[in-house]
């Protein structure tokens, strides 16, 4: 399916077309990796809107990318809860392993390295996101073969 | 995996405690749906009744009482308007994971609460708005509704599962409805009240996850029954506690309103984790001010806790013990609402990254007596000044932290610096708001 008919046929579902713009960015996002200035034309085509409501709009949520992210995304949860059970670690060898800081994304445009507010996991500290899948319980001593796995 | 437990009566997690119970035929032989056919032989005014009866109330935080939060819904005959249900599941507060649970373990019984309700309102038309980052929760969600749908368990109500794109201010109802109007997520001024004019200017009901989830039992216990769970007459029926921190068994573990803060980290949760020493308690969330071991022995009920400025919320009781620097807990959290404020209202915009700012002097050892002043006197100018709860959220931790721990916060100014040196549990905690871009450290696009 195409990103326009993907779109059209998410619109379906709500009384007013604008209210799927999170979908439609999401669904952009999705194919491209990330939102450009293209992505968003294609957005606001599809929604009848202008692609400056849509960046606006897109702007106010973290989980969309302005700019070019690595292919694979790693978000470590570093609120309180798993701070109190050291994310700080979990981060920091993420950080060595990467060779990067978090919110930055490795030079060769693999992985890009994210800390992240509360994922909704506190039981289970750390939970690091990778690509958007939750892993729990995440040890400074797990980062190598996660990184391992990512970069294979 | 999470830990999952519960004391008697099970009631949101029934059938699910010991494993999750997400299809249909599963959930239909230990009843599931005969409550919605049952809702659906009464009039829309009894159901509302009975949740009224029940003394139900939100689960999100604010506790308010469903029932009557229903009945402040016009009836078709009145508005000229579609009704809107629209179910909150965009759980973002720090320490809750609930209806994380919930909704992966029985998302049919969430699905039968949303049907009852609608036809309580007599909407057509449901939302069911998902955290973006539950992608896992969303699958097992999108399943179970494609299992209803295909039953013909729906009729003629529509349900549809939208998903943010992360921000904590969505979980404001107003900041959700915006949100699912396609805008930003910045919350409305009130009145006027989502009930008379809401999603698309209609009227619309906003229940938390939890909430509707326990809905179907009310009607299955009868409102009397229901209403003698937990800790009447104001805090009826069980919660889906979140455990977690400094403790030996962290998990989601349903209990009766009205046991004890001690009872769940000592006997539930195994107690404080590495034989430390507990010493302060995040209870409702990280928008509540915090608790002190001196008051462990109050009883997790709105009331008892109301005596002691203190708030259920979200059912979040995260341990910290005595390792932890509570002005790095302080600034941490100053730093969420920094970084989750909408930016709409001056006192939370502003108020904030003062927090921040007074805090961070603090831990350095850049403060003075006077700034712990400043600190409490901005918070005093946040708190009910702001068109959300989202600056008060920030402020009552924060004023707390300083009221109940100015020791350790004069401890700072006199050492110079944080006492802890690096031993504190928080030292060098990352947030989110200090973040670069994200762009490759070569500056070249990966494509």
């Amino acid at each position: 399916m195409t990103l326009q008919s993907a779109i059209q046929k998410v619109k379906t579902q709500y009384p007013e077309t604008r209210s799927a713009i999170l979908p439609a960015l999401r669904l952009a996002q999705e194919q491209y990796g990330w939102l450009s200035r293209e992505a968003f034309e294609e957005v606001a085509e599809a929604l009848e809107l202008t692609p400056a409501y849509c960046m606006s709009v897109a702007s106010f949520y973290d989980m969309f990318h302005l700019e070019p992210v690595g292919e694979h995304m790693v978000e470590v949860c570093t609120n309180v809860c798993c701070g109190l059970v050291n994310a700080q670690a979990v981060l920091e060898a993420f950080e060595r392993e990467l060779g990067i800081e978090p919110g930055e994304t490795t030079a060769d445009g693999e992985v890009t390295l994210r800390a992240v507010e509360c994922l909704g996991g506190c039981s289970t500290p750390t939970i690091v996101a990778v690509d958007h899948r939750y892993r729990e319980s995440v040890k400074p001593e797990d980062v190598p073969s996660i990184v391992q796995e990512l970069r294979s | 995996m999470t830990t999952i437990g519960a004391e008697q009566p099970v009631v949101v997690l029934d059938g699910a405690v010991e494993q999750p119970l997400t299809d249909l035929a599963s959930y239909r032989a230990i009843g599931g749906y005969a409550q919605v056919e049952k809702a659906r032989s009464l009039s829309p005014q009894e159901v509302t009744e009975q949740l009224i009866q029940s003394n139900l109330r939100g689960r999100g935080g604010a506790f308010f009482p469903t029932g009557r939060k229903a009945s402040f819904i016009p009836t078709p005959d009145k508005i000229a308007k579609p009704i809107y249900l629209t179910v909150n599941a965009d759980e973002s507060e720090p320490g809750t994971f609930k209806d994380r649970e919930i909704m992966r373990r029985v998302p049919h019984r969430l699905i039968e609460g949303c049907l009852i309700a609608a036809h309580a309102i007599q909407s057509k038309s449901v939302f069911i708005y998902i955290r973006g980052e539950y992608s896992a929760e969303y699958a097992v969600l999108r399943g179970a509704l494609d299992q209803a749908n295909d039953a013909g368990l729906l009729r003629e109500v529509s349900i549809v599962i939208h998903r943010g794109a992360g921000a904590y201010i969505c979980g404001e109802e107003t900041g959700l409805l915006e949100s699912l109007e396609g805008k930003r997520g910045q919350p409305r001024s009130k009145p006027p009240f989502p009930a008379i004019s809401g999603l698309y200017a209609s009227p619309t009901l906003i229940n938390n996850v939890e909430t509707i989830a326990t809905v179907p039992k009310v009607l299955e216990l009868g409102p009397d029954e229901f209403s003698q769970i937990g800790a009447p007459p104001d805090s009826t029926g069980t919660r889906v506690f979140c455990l977690s921190g400094n403790v030996v068994r962290p998990g989601a573990y349903e209990a009766p309103h009205g046991i004890t803060t001690r009872h769940l980290i000592y006997d539930i949760g195994g107690g404080i984790a590495d034989g430390r020493e507990l010493k302060a308690v995040m209870v409702g969330g990280s928008s509540f001010p915090v608790m002190t071991p001196a008051d462990i022995d109050t009883k997790l009920d709105a009331n008892a806790l109301g005596q002691k400025g203190l708030f259920i919320g979200s059912g979040v009781v995260t341990a910290i013990d005595d390792r932890t620097c509570i002005v790095q807990f302080a600034l941490r959290v100053a730093q969420f609402y920094m970084h989750e404020s909408c930016g709409k209202c001056t006192p939370c915009r502003v108020g904030t990254r003062w927090l921040v700012q007074i805090l961070r002097a603090v831990e350095n050892g850049a403060a003075t007596e006077n700034d712990l002043e400043v600190l409490l006197d901005v918070c005093d100018r946040i708190i009910g000044k702001c068109l959300c709860v989202l600056g008060d959220s920030a402020a009552m931790p924060v004023a707390s932290c300083v009221t109940k721990f100015r020791d350790e916060f004069r401890a700072h100014l006199e050492h110079g610096g944080c006492p802890f040196g690096d031993d504190s549990t928080l030292a060098h905690l990352f947030a989110p708001v200090d973040q670069h871009h994200l762009a490759p450290v070569a500056q070249e696009a990966p494509v």
